[in-house]
């Protein structure tokens, strides 16, 4: 089941771009279908999903045995979530694609690769198959923003978003490699079960644990827009395509985030207590200075952009937390953020795709004329404040009574912070629906047409999405809880360690 | 001596000496084609080479020759570049005003050097096959005889050529001098009691420098980017490939066969430092260039860096990776100037802007140069990606007093996106207006691309076997 969630993007896409020319209606057409199978089968896998059944729908093959290499994809409570809101995304950035009008073969089948690697990369259980997959969308990226993106500035974010990219990627990597050496020569692999395991039983010696948490935690920060490392992230969302902001947005930034929790909290525990408070200290970056930055956005998707690297510091703060309340929060936001991220660039999309800007003073009065895209929008912004009723609320709760119940240091400035960005996020979310929903119309607002039939169906079900798991938000923490309750009791042996570097897992329990 | 060892050698060389010949009764029509069958001839051969055994290492000519696992892999290496360079020849063959026959002799006769260095065990083989080499390619380089940058490059190659060698027999000569011995088996036993005598080091390290020439590492690479452009782009695709992989051999041969241990040990600091430098200086002189050709030629300074890498890692896993990381190179490489070949042939530019829009002219030759730019880059799923993991792991797994060499290396990779992915940029999407002019393609070169860009998914996407290969080829190297 799982390899067929990454094969059938990836077949798809190979099968659009061998396509006849002739035939210009069809790279769409295999699109949705593939995406759309996708998305029935994470239902199915979401709904057959045992929340006590550990690792399930495990697939392995052997790939490069010499050097411990195999192909092997699961999901557990961590990752079925994210594998879910992934497809859900990936269909619905499909759906709203409409406007490509140029080259459609390129695009739909870059859009395919790109969709494959990401959920590739979030069902991988090998390090190496992980990376593998998450630079698979890296070029994808770069040419749809090249050729299909927009604004003036393409040129130059294009380049940017590769080259950071590929910067976090391979300090990453090099991380990943140096975890891989760690392991004794004889039964050294990429797989993240064996190896969690291996280095719960055998922790590695603090001074490299440091080392190799710092190079993780900065490597995939930068893939998270981790502050200071976040300037490529409005910029590239503002010139991509609309499907591509999207799906980079709401999906690909989150894979940072998850393989902290799902490398470097386990494996690496004395290095957590070490480098945790200052990713506490860096998110109050997040929180407050791209808050605030996104609170002086004039353009749409500068707003959005800002905003989606403010929400980014709610999953850091989880993270650094190190509590089971706050990772299992940071999980839920990263998943509620991807499909309000989703929505909103899928949202902004279509405006552009209608106004030809997204200035935001010249969109006014967007509910009289666009009445399902207004309504939308509103939601969406709603969301992104932090209003009950919607997934990103239940999320963003946890995480600050995670960080509140820690005892990271300086807890209570960085609980503050948050507050403070969430107070900086009502402000410039509600001046954006005063400005552009309910001001008088702008210019030439007579020939905005509002999104019908067809067109409305991807955004009610992101939002139904996001409106389910937010009144409900059990049916995503109850299978995220017993995944992260492992990883935060792995993780907080380290406490112990920190004292005595080789203390053995049983012993360190023990103590607390 | 066992004749028979060199069985492959005999097919190519005779093969160059009887298409000599050829030449001289086929009419000028129909020259051109005599390519194919030279093609053929090589095909042939690398099929013969699956049934030579090289399990055990077999020696000739009084121990100058060995056939072993590294030398056969190399050897086929050798003879699948050559296919390639000969099927763009055939399609090039029309820019030469004369000579088409011998263009394709000397390619032999080249390749016949790269065959023979694979094997060269002793200091009188590595020298003979190394001029073999150079010396072919001070012809092949100026092969345009009517254009001035060809003849330039022809003699850019010939004076720094003859400068390396000339440097490279004194090495051999204060090496044999000090040491009494010709042969690396020798050496490596005699030359315990030589670590500290200066007139050997010297003499090593001036070979290093030779060789280092034809791997155009820095400081040794001054001639690459003038050549690289000058040449016709048979020849180019054929230096970046063949010749550097010789270089690559000896080197291997020389610091893990010849060489005691003790003393490359101590080097690895400069090895370290060399690799590091040319990363750099490749990948940021690269930044700026418009010729396609010249670009290429700064990437392949900074590739060759890439795989001193592995040299610097002293270690069966690091010079593996050189053997995985160079068989990736070989399509990528090919592929870039399969494609710069046919654009420069039917433009007549190998300026960014000629390929403005190519994917509208032609979308394989778009595909496929984007294809090996990413290739090059590094980004899965081709060859390029599992090359360079397979490197930067080989020098992580040296410890510590490596992490700067990483450190450098990932910093050289990040500088090279942005000119590599200029290039797929200058295809894609530029300000300049097209002129929808379509470009022709005939079914050799088609066929040869479709090789090339399936290589690279290949050797990305299924490593186990050629890493097998390349794995046990350098067993026979002592660490």
């Amino acid at each position: 089941m799982l390899l067929a969630l990454i094969l059938i993007p990836l077949l798809a896409a190979i099968a659009v771009a061998l396509s006849p020319r002739t035939s210009p209606a069809l790279p769409r057409l295999l699109a949705l279908a593939a995406t759309g199978a996708t998305f029935v089968i994470s239902v199915m896998l979401f709904l057959r999903f045992d929340i006590a059944g550990g690792m399930q729908f495990e697939q392995t093959m052997a790939w490069v045995p010499s050097l411990g290499l195999r192909f092997h994809v699961g999901v557990d409570g961590l990752n079925i979530g994210l594998v879910l809101m992934g497809c859900i995304v990936a269909f619905a950035a499909t759906a709203v694609s409409w406007d490509i009008q140029r080259d459609e073969k390129g695009f739909y089948s870059l859009l395919l690769a790109m969709i494959g690697g990401i959920l590739g990369a979030f069902v991988s259980q090998d390090l190496f198959w992980l990376y593998f997959f998450h630079e698979l969308a890296l070029i994808p990226t770069f040419l749809m923003i090249g050729v299909w993106g927009r604004g003036e500035d393409k040129n130059y974010a294009t380049f940017n978003i590769t080259m950071y990219l590929t910067l976090g990627a391979l300090i990453a990597l090099s991380g990943l490699i140096l975890l891989y050496l760690q392991m004794p020569l004889a039964d050294r692999t990429f797989d993240i079960q064996a190896m969690t395991k291996h280095f719960q039983l055998h922790p590695i010696a603090a001074g490299d644990q440091n080392l190799i948490f710092g190079l993780l935690m900065f490597g995939f920060g930068i893939l998270v827009s981790l502050w200071p490392f976040h300037t490529w992230a409005p910029l590239g969302y503002g010139a991509a395509p609309t499907a591509n902001a999207m799906l980079h947005a709401g999906v690909l930034k989150k894979f940072g985030l998850y393989g902290l929790i799902r490398i470097a909290l386990p494996m690496l525990p004395a290095g957590s207590q070490r480098w945790l408070p200052v990713l506490a200290l860096l998110c109050m970056g997040n929180l407050v200075y791209c808050g605030w930055v996104a609170m002086r956005q004039r353009n749409l998707n500068g707003l959005i952009g800002n905003s989606s690297v403010a929400h980014m510091g709610f999953c850091f703060l989880g993270i650094a937390s190190l509590t089971l309340v706050g990772v299992t929060g940071a999980v839920l936001v990263m998943i509620a953020h991807g499909l309000l991220a989703a929505l909103s660039f899928g949202l902004s999309g279509y405006l552009y795709s209608q106004t030809g800007t997204l200035d935001i003073p010249r969109l006014g009065g967007l509910l009289r004329r666009l009445p399902f895209i207004g309504a939308a929008l509103m939601i969406a912004l709603f969301a992104g404040c932090g209003v009950p009723g919607f997934a990103n609320f239940a999320g963003e709760l946890m995480v600050l009574f995670g960080a509140w119940k820690s005892g990271v240091t300086g807890h209570w400035m960085v609980v503050a912070a948050a507050w403070a960005g969430l107070i900086i996020g009502a402000v410039y979310m509600l001046r954006a629906i005063r400005n552009m929903l309910h001001c008088p119309e702008a210019e030439g607002a007579g020939e905005w047409i509002d999104a019908i039939g067809s067109r409305r169906w991807p955004y009610a079900l992101l939002i139904a999405a996001l409106v389910l798991f937010g009144v409900a938000p059990g049916l995503l923490t109850d299978a995220i809880k017993p995944s992260a309750e492992a990883i935060v009791k792995m993780a907080s042996s380290g406490k112990a360690n920190a004292v005595a570097p080789a203390a053995p897992l049983l012993k360190a329990a023990s103590t607390h | 001596m066992n004749a028979s060892l060199l069985s492959l050698e005999w097919m190519i060389l005779g093969g160059g000496l009887v298409f000599l010949l050829l030449d001289l009764w086929t009419p000028a029509g129909k020259k051109r084609s005599l390519g194919y069958a030279a093609a053929a001839l090589v095909a042939v051969t690398l099929v013969w080479s699956f049934r030579v055994d090289a399990s055990t290492p077999q020696l000739a000519f009084n121990d100058g020759y060995v056939l072993d696992a590294l030398a056969l892999f190399f050897k086929r290496f050798f003879l699948i570049a050559t296919i390639g360079v000969l099927l763009m020849s055939v399609d090039f063959a029309d820019q030469f005003q004369a000579g088409i026959g011998e263009y394709y002799s000397l390619i032999l006769f080249a390749l016949g050097g790269m065959m023979l260095a694979a094997s060269a065990n002793d200091f009188t083989m590595l020298f003979v096959s190394i001029e073999l080499i150079t010396v072919t390619f001070y012809v092949l380089t100026s092969f345009l005889r009517h254009k001035t940058p060809s003849l330039e490059a022809g003699i850019k190659y010939l004076i720094l050529g003859a400068l390396s060698s000339g440097v490279m027999v004194y090495g051999i000569a204060l090496v044999f001098g000090s040491s009494g011995t010709m042969k690396f088996g020798e050496l490596a036993e005699k030359a315990a009691g030589l670590t500290h005598q200066k007139v050997f080091l010297i003499g090593a390290l001036f070979l290093v420098a030779g060789l280092a020439f034809k791997i155009s590492a820095f400081p040794f690479h001054v001639w690459t980017p003038d050549v690289y452009e000058g040449s016709p782009s048979p020849t180019t695709a054929f230096l970046a490939v063949g010749s550097k992989a010789a270089g690559f051999v000896l080197l291997l041969r020389f610091l893990f066969v010849a060489m005691p241990h003790a003393v490359v040990a101590e080097w690895s600091r400069v090895l370290m430092v060399m690799s590091g430098v040319t990363i750099l200086y490749g990948n940021l002189c690269a930044i700026p260039q418009r010729s396609l050709k010249r670009l290429l030629g700064y990437s392949s300074i900074s590739n060759g860096g890439y795989m001193l890498l592995g040299v610097a890692a002293m270690s069966h896993e690091g010079s593996t990776a050189v053997l995985y990381y160079l068989s990736g190179y070989l399509f990528t490489v090919l592929a870039g100037f399969l494609v710069i070949s046919i654009v420069v042939r039917q433009l007549g530019s190998d300026d960014l802007k000629a390929i403005a829009g190519l994917h509208r002219r032609s979308p394989l030759l778009a595909t496929a140069l984007t294809l090996a730019m990413v290739s090059l880059a590094g980004v899965p799923p081709l060859a390029g990606f599992f090359g360079k993991f397979l490197l930067l792991k080989s020098v992580l797994e040296q410890g510590s007093s490596y992490y700067w060499l990483m450190a450098v290396a990932v910093v050289g990779v990040v500088i090279s996106i942005s000119y590599y992915l200029g290039v797929v940029r200058a295809i894609y999407w530029s300000d300049r207006p097209i002129e929808p002019k379509e470009l022709i393609l005939g079914a050799p070169m088609r066929i040869a691309l479709y090789a090339c860009v399936l290589g690279m998914l290949y050797l990305g996407l299924f490593p186990n076997f050629t890493l097998e290969l390349a794995s046990r080829a350098t067993g026979v190297l002592k660490f």
